[in-house]
């Protein structure tokens, strides 16, 4: 950055000869990019103080209130105290954690094995290239609406097909059933994501260096440990930095389970977004959904931590290296 | 040499192409299917494969029975396009500020920026709600619009920045020596400069604001003749009878859209996406 101030400086700083005035010059420049810099930054700053710093400052002291639709009142850690007390609450928080371990598991492991299957070099793959993307490009809640018929009992084809195959001996309804409910909750959630994992995956394959590969084949490496010694630790930032990506989308993934079954059927698929959501505009509860809000924020905050941290020591590995 | 497959090999690799593919792709087809089949067809018993007589009819009938559904689909550009343009607005300064000037408190500030990616507006909707509520703004386009678009201004900062840190600087040099003004140098200089990064940008961001409508419409409105698509579908679901013909239809056409941007852009869209992001 330090180079491109002096290119960006003006013609009379050569002339001016003497090398403290120049000193002086470069410093004053230095300031008033500084000043230009933040002018180009302010309105998307403020907007965004507006729009996500305010509303985060306000859901931590609404927390603190029994504000619903007619009004509030300061009543201290109650809504907290209430939480941490609820048998309830346990279970979702266990729940929201199950479902996030589960989703982000199968997308990393499903991305990995895409990502290897449109590295590899077959007629096609540009093409195969571009069907993957559809979920990622297409809205969420479009997507969903698909899932809604697919899991239908009667007449989707997932019901149908299994009937088919004799594992099913009759029409079975999946978003009705607690158990069926949540783990087609995660595989749409799972299809929402696969694309976007894959492709970042593949393209940390594709900046692998090939020589690495060709050393390792002419030692006479088999692919599969080509694949575990060499593309594994060499994609392994990006695997890390999609894992944490994921886990914080899957946490904050709201639409999945709202369309299939409204965090039904009794509670079944209700995760933390969910409950917040329910309580707070659902049930105009709003106090009491900030204080699940300030939960979740919590611990976003914590992954992003250890994002930040998994970032830095892979940085550090890399340097060492 | 290294990258022959045997022929097993190649049909195992194809196989598994095909499953993922299909793991991929199945609800679009069976939406479109759907969307074929006559409304009795879809709700024979035993559950059938094929139907004999696959037509459009569907795509004819839905707009009858959703009387509103051209409204939605405008209404749905309409908001994504104000999105686009409010959150470009904010990203294009910005995004200059960071690709070109140094300057302290700079990684942390694009550190904040991004740290809003973290959450998504489902946290946040208590005191947004709140607010425009009290301002009487619920049910209108600008609830949907203006918190929207500040969700998309991080994304659309980092992607931005990527793209004009690789114009060369010389140009700007340039002008900036032949005494142009920093803003002059900007827009006249650097923006026609910036046109494809803008267009990659701009589409990223036209992509996510037509993808998140759904949760700004369905919490911040609740009039009808405002919905946009996403959530206007819902009314299928709310007659006696389900028309899932109509509603996979009327699914379909709000694909549509990104879908054909999409393949128009594809190359440069993937390239920018997963550029902007691997680079950290």
């Amino acid at each position: 950055m330090a180079h491109a101030s002096e290119n960006l400086l003006p013609y009379q700083g050569e002339r001016s000869g003497s090398a403290q005035k120049k000193q002086g010059m470069l410093q004053g420049l230095m300031h008033s990019q500084a000043t230009f810099a933040w002018v180009l930054i302010a309105p998307a700053a403020l907007y965004l103080i507006l729009v996500v710093a305010w509303p985060l400052a306000e859901t931590i002291r609404l927390s603190f209130t029994n504000a619903n639709i007619g009004g509030e009142t300061y009543i201290g850690t109650a809504n907290y105290e209430k939480l941490l007390s609820s048998r309830k609450f346990a279970r979702t928080v266990y729940r929201t954690f199950y479902w996030m371990f589960l989703s982000v598991s199968f997308k990393i492991i499903f991305g990995l094995i895409g990502a290897t299957l449109l590295n590899a070099a077959i007629p096609g793959r540009a093409l195969f290239r571009m069907l993957v993307m559809p979920p990622w490009i297409v809205p969420v809640a479009i997507g969903c609406f698909g899932w809604l018929w697919l899991y239908n009992g009667h007449f989707g084809i997932v019901s149908g097909a299994l009937q088919y195959l004799g594992i099913l001996d009759g029409p079975f309804e999946f978003l009705a059933y607690r158990q069926s409910a949540f783990y087609s909750a995660v595989v749409t959630d799972v299809w929402v994501g696969l694309p976007m994992v894959t492709f970042f995956l593949l393209a940390a394959m594709q900046g692998v260096p090939r020589d690495l590969y060709e050393a390792a084949y002419v030692d006479g490496a088999s692919r599969w440990y080509r694949f575990r010694r060499i593309t594994v630790p060499q994609i392994l930032p990006v695997i890390i930095t999609m894992s944490i990506l994921s886990i914080i989308w899957t946490f904050n993934s709201f639409e999945v389970i709202w369309i299939l079954t409204e965090g039904g059927p009794r509670n079944a698929t209700t995760t933390l977004i969910i409950d917040t959501y329910k309580m707070a505009i659902a049930n105009f509860r709003f106090g009491q959904g900030a204080a699940r809000a300030v939960i979740v924020v919590t611990l976003l905050s914590v992954f992003s931590l250890i994002y930040l941290f998994a970032l830095h020591q892979i940085k550090k590995r890399f340097e060492a290296a | 040499m290294m990258d022959r497959y045997s022929l097993p090999h190649k049909i195992f690799l194809y196989f598994c192409v095909a499953l993922f593919l299909g793991f991929i792709l199945l609800p679009f087809f069976e939406m479109f299917m759907t969307s074929l089949r006559p409304l009795e067809h879809l709700f024979r018993s035993p559950y059938q494969f094929w139907s004999d007589d696959f037509s459009f009819k569907a795509y004819s009938q839905m707009w009858d029975t959703v009387p509103l559904l051209p409204r939605y689909i405008a209404n749905s550009m309409l908001i994504s396009i104000s999105v686009t343009a409010l959150a470009l607005a904010f990203v294009i300064p910005a995004a200059y500020a960071y690709a070109r000037f140094g300057f302290k408190g700079k990684s942390l500030s694009l550190g904040i920026f991004l740290a809003v990616n973290m959450f998504s507006g489902a946290v946040l909707l208590i005191p947004l709600y709140k607010l425009l509520r009290n301002y009487g703004l619920l049910n209108t386009y600008f609830a949907m619009i203006v918190p929207g678009a500040a969700f998309l201004v991080p994304m659309g900062i980092w992607l931005l920045k990527s793209y004009l840190e690789k114009i060369p600087r010389e140009l700007e040099e340039a002008a900036f020596m032949d005494g142009a003004s920093r803003l002059y140098t900007l827009r006249r200089v650097v923006l026609p400069l910036a046109v494809p990064g803008l267009i990659v940008v701009g589409v990223a961001v036209f992509l996510s604001a037509y993808a998140q409508q759904f949760l700004f419409a369905i919490t911040f409105n609740s009039v009808k003749e405002f919905m946009p698509l996403p959530a206007g579908i819902l009314e299928f679901i709310g007659y006696q009878s389900v028309k899932w013909n109509q509603m996979m239809a009327a699914s379909i056409i709000g694909m549509l859209p990104v879908l054909v941007i999409f393949l128009f852009l594809q190359r440069y869209l993937v390239a920018g996406l997963t550029a902007g992001a691997i680079k950290e």
